[in-house]
């Protein structure tokens, strides 16, 4: 899929839920337990398999999934069992630097 | 994407925690959810396509304001300062929106045929529809999430557009999910009309900090608060600032206050110095931004504070005075009047891009350029180490003669006199000059201060054609509200008072 910012994903085999916070212009292949995410706010109804035993890592709910060399930020908006991958290789936690509260 | 997410993720990530109001019968991150989807259903019954917002800041606000979301249409919060004339021209724009507004300023809405509630009748409504089943209509990611119009200090009133994807991205790109302390606690001094108390709102719920507001500034009133509520975090505009610390004979002391941010207008140096100073432990920051960009676009931090009210080094120490630098997902230009990039250190006009930034009128359309950037009217300079520095509106800007002259470095001087707490320096009309400098002090219990030697200190500083060719001395500046000058009040006073026979 082409993501774009901005975009809701939702898994096909779990609750999980994530928002592109940044991504490059091209194709990617985002996962969440081994299964292609698609366009959407699940979770319920899209979910239409079962995730890879070896794929069930988990996310966190408000945590940034993110590559920095693929340029790939997601935010888990709802989280889930389910490993969630870019290309095949699992997202790590991007750790937050926050700002100071400026309003 | 809607800012409805950042509530469901709230209350899904820590419900239990209260989010609104006092810690004794403050609403919870779940309860404002349902109450918004209770809210959400009061204006579906309704028929309503906005939500008009004309009341001092409360918990009604952030329930109008994801109420609104959920049912799919935008949140008008209304200056409730404004004359009869201006209200009425305002709220003809929304003509089917359900009205909240204080008792006092009912009528307004009621003469422009709106239903009203009082913000207590609006909360009791919402809760009266919760539990009900869903029937939300969620708002689409390029659905206006937000009319502000503008204070209207240098032009009419404008209605600027925010729409969903501007604030979600505005929050993602400046706040970690859940990242406050349980404990921690906002207060927000701005009114409901001001962008700060909007993304006050999103920004210490999404962080999971509890947030105050206080509806009517006074010092005494404000530092009460701070100690009572235990509040960690705060927002002013400068004039608060500076009447905090320009109080005599009051208990100054805000031992749980962690932070504070402050925006909206210049900040004179001498009142950011003495709250240093009296606030050792306090981190501070300048936050730079306007309603089109949803708020913050610069920031200059707490350890940026510190580093230059220490330094001796002039550059470091004029830090003070900056806006700071650009957050993640900003980008900023300054530009010359043919619209060319103009090296560091050069003054021109600030243009800005990123997600977060409208720059949409209602009925006006998009003002941003092709390249998508929006263009602030503020003038300033990015010195070598990318700090930002702001001189001003563009439209404020004098032209004596041929000369282009910002008031900002004329009234920073003036500023720095130890009896002048507050200066404006504007153009008035002049056969000789086409406009001649004129500037308004308000001096420290009314101390006598001399003209001379102003204007003196003026030529010292910048030159002679930046000087003053009159010093005025009145009680007070009109400013609007939330701090900033109204600098065409002032050249119509000094106007009519040149012309008195």
């Amino acid at each position: 899929m082409r993501p774009r910012v901005g975009q809701m994903l939702a898994s096909t085999v779990d609750t999980t839920a994530v928002i592109v916070v940044r991504c490059p212009d091209g194709e990617l292949e985002i996962t969440c337990g081994g299964a292609a995410m698609t366009e959407g706010n699940g979770p319920g109804s899209a979910t239409t398999g079962a995730p890879h035993p070896d794929l069930m890592g988990g996310s966190l709910l408000g945590k940034r999934y993110a590559d920095e060399d693929l340029g790939v930020e997601l935010l888990c908006t709802k989280p889930g069992p389910g490993t969630i991958a870019v290309n095949g290789v699992p997202l790590p936690v991007k750790s937050a630097k926050p700002l100071p509260a400026s309003d | 994407m809607n800012i409805s997410m950042l509530l469901d993720m709230a209350a899904e990530g820590f419900g239990d925690r209260v989010v609104i109001g006092r810690t004794d019968g403050g609403l919870s991150a779940r309860r404002l959810s349902e109450l918004s989807d209770g809210g959400a259903r009061v204006v579906h019954g309704r028929g309503a396509d906005a939500i008009v917002y004309l009341a001092v800041n409360g918990p009604a606000l952030p329930v109008a304001l994801f109420a609104a979301a959920r049912a799919g249409v935008p949140l008008v919060p209304v200056n409730y300062r404004l004359g009869d004339e201006q209200l009425d021209v305002l709220l003809a724009n929304h003509p089917r929106a359900l009205g909240i507004a204080d008792p006092e300023h009912g009528e307004a809405l009621r003469r422009a045929g709106l239903p009203v509630l009082s913000p207590a009748e609006w909360l009791a409504e919402a809760a009266d529809h919760t539990g009900l089943p869903a029937d939300d209509v969620p708002a689409q990611p390029d659905s206006p999430a937000v009319l502000i119009y503008t204070s209207g200090t240098t032009s009419t009133p404008k209605g600027v557009v925010l729409r969903h994807h501007n604030l979600v991205s505005y929050v993602l790109g400046t706040v970690e999910f859940a990242a406050a302390d349980p404990d921690e606690a906002a207060l927000v001094s701005v009114p409901p009309y001001h962008i700060a108390a909007v993304s006050n709102v999103l920004t210490n719920l999404y962080a999971g900090r509890r947030a105050l507001t206080l509806d009517q500034f006074t010092p005494e009133g404000w530092l009460g608060l701070v100690r009572e509520q235990r509040i960690t975090n705060a927002m002013v505009v400068p004039t608060m600032l500076a009447r905090v610390m320009d109080t005599d004979a009051v208990d100054r002391s805000v031992p749980s206050l962690r932070a504070l941010a402050y925006g909206g207008a210049r900040m004179p140096v001498r009142v950011i110095e003495a709250a240093l100073r009296a606030w050792p432990h306090v981190d501070f920051v300048n936050a730079y931004g306007l309603t089109e960009t949803s708020s913050t676009i610069t920031v200059l931090g707490p350890q940026e504070h510190r580093t230059a009210v220490a330094s001796d080094d002039p550059a470091v120490r004029a830090r003070l005075g900056s806006a700071g630098l650009p957050v993640p997902g900003i980008e900023l230009e300054v530009r010359d009047v043919t619209g060319e990039a103009v090296a560091p250190g050069e003054t021109g006009q600030i243009w800005v891009r990123g997600e977060q930034v409208s720059g949409e009128y209602a009925g006006q359309g998009s003002a941003v350029d092709e390249r998508g950037f929006f263009h602030t009217r503020d003038r300033g300079r990015v010195d070598a180490d990318g700090y930002l520095h702001i001189e001003g509106r563009v439209d404020d800007t004098i032209i004596r003669g041929a000369e282009n002259i910002a008031p900002a470095e004329i009234e920073d001087v003036l500023l720095r006199h130890p009896d002048v707490l507050d200066a404006v320096v504007v153009g008035v009309p002049d056969e000789e000059w086409g406009q001649r400098i004129e500037a308004v002090v308000v001096t420290r219990d009314g101390a006598e201060v001399d003209g001379t030697a102003l204007r003196a200190a003026v030529r010292d500083t910048l030159r002679g054609s930046k000087t003053p060719d009159h010093i005025t001395s009145w009680p007070e500046l009109p400013r609007t509200a939330t701090g900033k000058l109204v600098r065409r009040d002032i050249v119509a006073a000094l106007t009519s008072e040149r012309t008195k026979p």
